[in-house]
């Protein structure tokens, strides 16, 4: 049952993910990208992170989504395709790098994949209140620094929407 | 039975998409989004190894890796709409020559 799931899981993620990079029009490309944090939601709820999948349906799936499709809205662009000397020419030096990395971590996730010896699933439930305890213990000071970044965040976007810069 | 190699996999295939992205597209608002792509991947591994290494550490680091998340695709696009107003385009071709 849990097979069943993750691969449908990882199916959804990685297709969309798919999607997101070939497809021409920003907006179909942002609502491939929705679907692919839902599928990484899922990911995380087999890996019993509950509070951190909820999380990511808010954060990313909610609030960072609407961002993406705000903007889009605003820029009003046209779809424009990819074109094919995007995958060729000097690019394509480039490009083999990726495939290099790509080829560099599968082997050794092959590697590792060969190594029978795993680690059983220990129980931890990532429910929101042993997360949050330990977000405000062990990890408050981190915590705080965050919303300094919050805020430096917002002082930045807002200097960058400025009339003239 | 799903082990964490399987995880960890899932996290590879999903940052290499990402990255191949960030390489092959010229809009600035995809290549933003195959950054979160990327982003996501380094998630999933941190919460795979957190899951099945019995501790919530892992969990807590990618909550704070959302909020940097956040900010990033903040200032991000307010970069783009900066960029979009100065040569009304959102291809990174426009802005050839920040090359240097």
């Amino acid at each position: 049952m849990e097979s069943i799931l993750f691969y449908c899981f990882a199916a959804l993620t990685v297709g969309l993910a798919l999607v997101v990079i070939v497809q021409p029009n920003p907006v179909g490309a942002a609502v491939a990208l929705v679907g692919a944090f839902f599928g990484v939601a899922g990911i995380f709820v087999l890996l019993q992170a509950h509070f951190v999948a909820i999380m990511q349906l808010l954060l990313y799936a909610g609030a960072i989504m609407v961002f993406f499709v705000f903007v889009v809205m605003l820029l009003n662009l046209e779809p424009r395709s990819i074109r094919f000397r995007t995958l060729t020419g000097s690019r394509l030096v480039r490009s083999t790098a990726a495939i290099y990395l790509a080829a560099i971590l599968l082997l050794s996730m092959l590697g590792a994949l060969r190594m029978n010896k795993m680690p059983a699933v220990a129980a931890t439930d990532g429910t929101l209140e042993a997360v949050g305890r330990l977000l405000l213990t062990d990890y408050v000071v981190p915590f705080e620094i965050l919303s300094v970044l919050l805020l430096v965040a917002i002082v930045g976007a807002v200097a960058m929407g400025k009339r003239e810069l | 039975m799903i082990g964490l190699p399987h995880y960890l996999m899932l996290s590879v295939v999903l940052f290499c998409i990402g990255a191949f992205g960030v390489l092959i597209r010229r809009n600035l608002l995809i290549i933003l989004m195959s950054v979160e792509l990327m982003l996501s991947a380094g998630n999933i591994a941190l919460v795979a190894f957190s899951s099945f290494h019995g501790t919530l550490d892992g969990q807590v680091i990618v909550l704070f890796s959302f909020v940097v998340a956040a900010c990033e695709v903040a200032v991000g696009l307010g970069i783009i709409i900066a960029a979009f107003r100065i040569r009304a385009s959102v291809e990174v071709t426009e802005w050839h020559r920040l090359k240097g």
